[in-house]
């Protein structure tokens, strides 16, 4: 609507009456309102969601603490459409104090301005499922923790939604002098349980096949399943790194400036980002036009994105590399093998590569033959940073590297541009700092070209691999097929040949199976078909 | 007989220096199929062209037929060297059998064997009476004619109501006397048992034979023979349909399939005396033909382009029959009354000379 000058009347409210009615609404609000950003969008999916995020969790903990994870995952019905889920670990555990605000916030602080290689991004993870559970259910959530120091904390939390801040509705420490450590969320939701493809189960087969170092047990609605370690070693720890100039959105520029302790926009840059030395900040102030020497707090909109574009501009080396932590090739196949019978494995990690200032690397893993069905899809096990999707795969830049692959050519059946057709499962781990999800749920990677290119030439040396094993096997087949026919039918000719010519058959036959045992190359390739004419 | 030997022992011996030589061995075997079959409109015959497939014994796809060609030209020598004759059938049970450790056979069915018979005597261009192999007995014939065969005289005039059964093999048949003033040849046997009980040999002075469908070896030879040797006329007279005509053709050219053959089987100066589709008019039988079925059409588009059938009269039939999707057995002629075939059809047709090249 455009308003002109005399048309005040019309208008029912002033400014400020509209601004009275206005308020922050946090970010707690904001969730309970768009719940489905998160995978909270159908009863099924949250059921998922809850129990991933919080898998997901204690897996990332007990890999900092270098602790080998084991993760005991338990749901239990609790009337129609209400389920209770248990998730416990045995990583550090978490102090006292940290509990409410680590669990009871949303967006609480610890992963924002640090970049490094973790399952959760976001800082909404445990908190969401907490947030979820009190809106559907009402009820509080159960958090019991040890440190290893003789102290259990209990802890029964809800979230105060408007304030964004956590609601401590029963709290105990219990000095019990056992020594263990890791923490145990019990957590009542609204859901619904099904074992099919994007189920629990299948997302902790997954999860068991991405982490094999992890030892899981998850005792379902029906019945108990087990995923034994597979191997006994953890992937390095990832180094926290900078962010990159480059890949810093000019929004989060500005949270930077008024967050950082930097005293000058000069130290501002050279501490808060990587790659950027003394004389490049002095250069990008010079080219914003900028004082380098003046507080980062006191700069002006319009000059925080002179800085911002300057920064784009320059000239600087691509981020730190050794922030990744990739599964690696060994594990890889240790965790293909720990779930699929096949006769073939064999698996690539790419060199680290970037994207908009950002470090990423692609893995892959095959896994081909023996109990695999041949009459099926491929299985596709898309993976970023050792967590499984499950949804939007069409949407995914994985999905699409696989479909865009000529599969034929490797010995897979493919109809055009689709998932191929054969006795394989292909595995593809996606790691990062930071993953270019393509929505909040994390469950489809952006197509950014740089990633799809990576992803391609994964697929096409795995390819390469499994089409050197098909032929192979292929080859040597058609040998014993051709040998076992020649051996059945020489005798024939040698008997035959030898009445024709008056001879003994034994000189002829020890002859000829001289001559196949030599080459059997001398086999002329078997096109050659002939004419069979009817007798008159 | 010892030159048929002889080349069988030489084809052994080819292939023996082969092996000896570490060589692939392999045999010629010319190709018989449409592709390679010529037809001479001098000699009127068709005859095979020099298209050559060849047969390796060190080949996935021809290793089995090599291996029967072997075994059938094996058996072959043994038949030269006993001086005794065996049928198509009981070659075929001489040599099949189980292969030592597998639930393969040597052969499966006779339509296995057959073919190699043929490609052996297109191979050593020997005919398989020469291989001492009897086809299958077909075909009869009936006239005034006095015939020896392996030391019996036989009569064709006083065999009954079921005439003389023709061998496979009449190289040896020899004419004591023929007395006839043309031969005609049927496809069916309904049609020679009517002519026959109305003693139409003996009213019109011919000779009559039955192929019982398509022609065999035995027929062919004969009457090839005996119009050669006797200067006699051969009528042909088949349902008027795609196969009936290509019957004709065979015996008149020689077969697309014996090509190599046509030599010695086929009878160029046969004509066809009916049925045609213009019959169909000219002796009223429109209530008694029969509607044609795609496979016949098929056929006779298929034969449209066969050089042997160019003729302009030919062409007409066939495209008539094509337009008219229909056709007439022999039997047609019954329908205008039993009688109507020998006393007004044929001695109509032979009168007036209305015979289709």
């Amino acid at each position: 609507m455009i308003l002109m000058p005399d048309e005040k009347d019309v208008v029912g409210k002033t400014a400020q009456e509209l601004a009275k009615e206005q308020r922050e609404i946090s970010v707690s609000e904001f969730f309970e309102k768009n719940r489905h950003l998160l995978g909270y969008d159908n009863l099924t999916r949250a059921l998922l969601t809850v129990v991933k995020e919080l898998v997901d969790n204690s897996l990332d903990a007990a890999e900092e603490s270098r602790v080998l994870p084991r993760v005991w995952i338990e749901i239990k019905p609790n009337g129609s459409d209400k389920f209770r889920v248990m998730v416990k670990d045995n990583g550090p555990g978490m102090v006292d104090k940290q509990i409410p605000l680590a669990l009871g916030k949303l967006l609480y602080g610890s992963k924002f301005f640090r970049l490094r290689q973790s399952r959760g991004q976001q800082g909404v993870g445990g908190s969401g499922a907490i947030l979820y559970s009190q809106l559907t259910t009402g009820k509080a959530t159960n958090i019991i923790s040890s440190t290893g120091d003789g102290k259990t904390s209990y802890y029964e939390l809800m979230i105060d939604v408007k304030k964004n801040e956590p609601e401590i509705i029963s709290h105990r420490i219990i000095e019990d002098g056992k020594l263990w450590h890791g923490l145990k969320i019990e957590i009542e939701v609204e859901g619904r349980y099904i074992e099919s493809k994007q189920s629990i189960p299948e997302y902790i087969k997954q999860v068991a096949i991405c982490n094999p170092f992890a030892d899981i047990v998850f005792d379902g609605p029906n019945g108990r399943m087990e995923f034994p370690r597979g191997a006994n070693e953890l992937p390095p720890l990832p180094k926290e790194i900078m962010p990159h100039p480059h890949g810093v959105e000019l929004g989060i520029f500005r949270r930077m400036l008024k967050a950082t302790k930097a005293r000058t926009i000069a130290s501002f840059l050279t501490n808060d980002f990587s790659r950027i030395g003394t004389g490049t900040a002095k250069e990008v102030c010079k080219m914003a036009g900028i004082d380098p020497k003046i507080s980062p707090k006191r700069v002006e909109i319009a000059d925080s994105e002179k800085i911002f574009k300057a920064l784009q501009k320059a000239k600087l080396m691509r981020p730190p590399l050794d922030c990744l932590s990739p599964l690696g090739e060994d594990l890889l196949i240790k965790g293909l093998k720990k779930e699929f019978n096949a006769e073939f494995y064999s698996a690539i990690t790419r060199p680290p590569e970037v994207y908009r200032g950002n470090p990423f690397q692609v893995e892959c893993g095959i896994a081909y033959g023996g109990e695999i069905s041949p009459d099926s899809q491929v299985k596709l096990l898309r993976v970023s940073n050792r967590v499984p999707l499950l949804y939007q795969e069409g949407d995914c830049a994985i999905t699409k590297a696989v479909v865009s692959t000529d599969w034929k050519r490797y010995g897979l059946q493919q109809s055009g541009r689709s998932t191929p057709t054969g006795p394989a499962v292909i595995l593809i781990h996606f790691s990062s700092v930071w993953v270019p999800f393509i929505s909040e749920s994390k469950q489809a990677i952006a197509a950014y070209p740089n990633i799809m290119k990576e992803i391609k030439l994964a697929l096409q040396e795995l390819g390469r691999r499994l089409q050197h094993h098909v032929s192979g096997k292929r080859r040597i087949e058609m040998q014993q097929r051709r040998r076992e026919i020649f051996d059945r039918y020489l005798p024939e000719v040698a008997n035959a040949v030898a009445k024709l010519t008056n001879k003994k058959p034994e000189p002829i036959l020890n002859k000829l199976m001289s001559i196949i045992k030599k080459s059997t190359e001398v086999v002329v390739d078997g096109r050659g078909k002939e004419e069979a004419g009817n007798i008159g | 007989m010892e030159e048929v030997k002889k080349k069988l022992e030489t084809l052994g011996e080819d292939v023996l220096k082969d092996i000896e030589n570490n060589k692939n061995p392999d045999v010629d075997i010319p190709v018989r199929s449409l592709s390679n079959v010529i037809y001479d409109d001098k000699s009127k015959q068709l005859t095979l062209g020099d298209k050559v497939s060849k047969r390796f014994l060190f080949n996935v796809a021809h290793a089995k037929p090599f291996m029967q060609t072997m075994l059938v030209a094996a058996l072959c020598k043994e038949l030269q060297e006993q001086k005794i004759h065996t049928s198509l059938r009981d070659l075929f049970y001489a040599l099949k059998r189980t292969l030592p450790d597998s639930d393969e056979n040597t052969f499966d069915e006779q339509s296995e064997s057959d073919p190699i018979i043929v490609d052996l005597e297109v191979m050593l261009d020997v005919l398989r009476e020469q291989l001492h192999l009897n086809a299958d007995v077909r075909g009869r014939v009936v006239g005034n004619v006095v015939i020896k065969d392996r030391g019996d005289t036989i009569d064709w005039s006083k065999l009954g109501s079921g005439g003389w059964a023709i061998p496979s093999n009449v190289e040896e048949v020899t004419f004591k006397s023929v007395d006839a003033d043309y031969i005609l040849v049927m496809e069916k046997n309904a049609a020679f048992e009517r002519l026959h009980e109305d003693r139409f040999w003996q009213k019109q002075n011919c000779i009559l034979v039955t192929t019982q469908g398509q022609a065999a070896r035995g027929p062919r030879r004969l009457i090839q023979k005996l119009s050669t040797d006797y200067k006699l006329p051969v009528y042909v007279f088949t349902d008027a349909d795609s196969y009936g005509w290509y019957i004709y053709s065979v015996i008149k050219y020689g077969s697309i399939s014996l090509a190599h053959i046509s030599e010695r089987l086929g009878c160029p100066t046969a004509k066809f005396i009916g049925l045609t589709i213009s019959d169909i008019d000219e002796f009223k039988l429109q209530g008694f033909t029969i509607k044609a079925k795609e496979v016949d059409i098929k056929r006779a588009n298929e034969m449209l382009k066969y050089d042997w059938f160019k003729h302009p009269a030919w062409q007409k039939e066939l495209k008539l029959m094509i337009e008219r999707k229909v056709k007439a057995e022999l039997e047609a002629l019954s329908g205008r009354g039993l009688k109507f075939m020998t006393e007004v059809y044929l001695p109509t047709k032979i009168k007036k000379k209305e015979f289709l090249p």
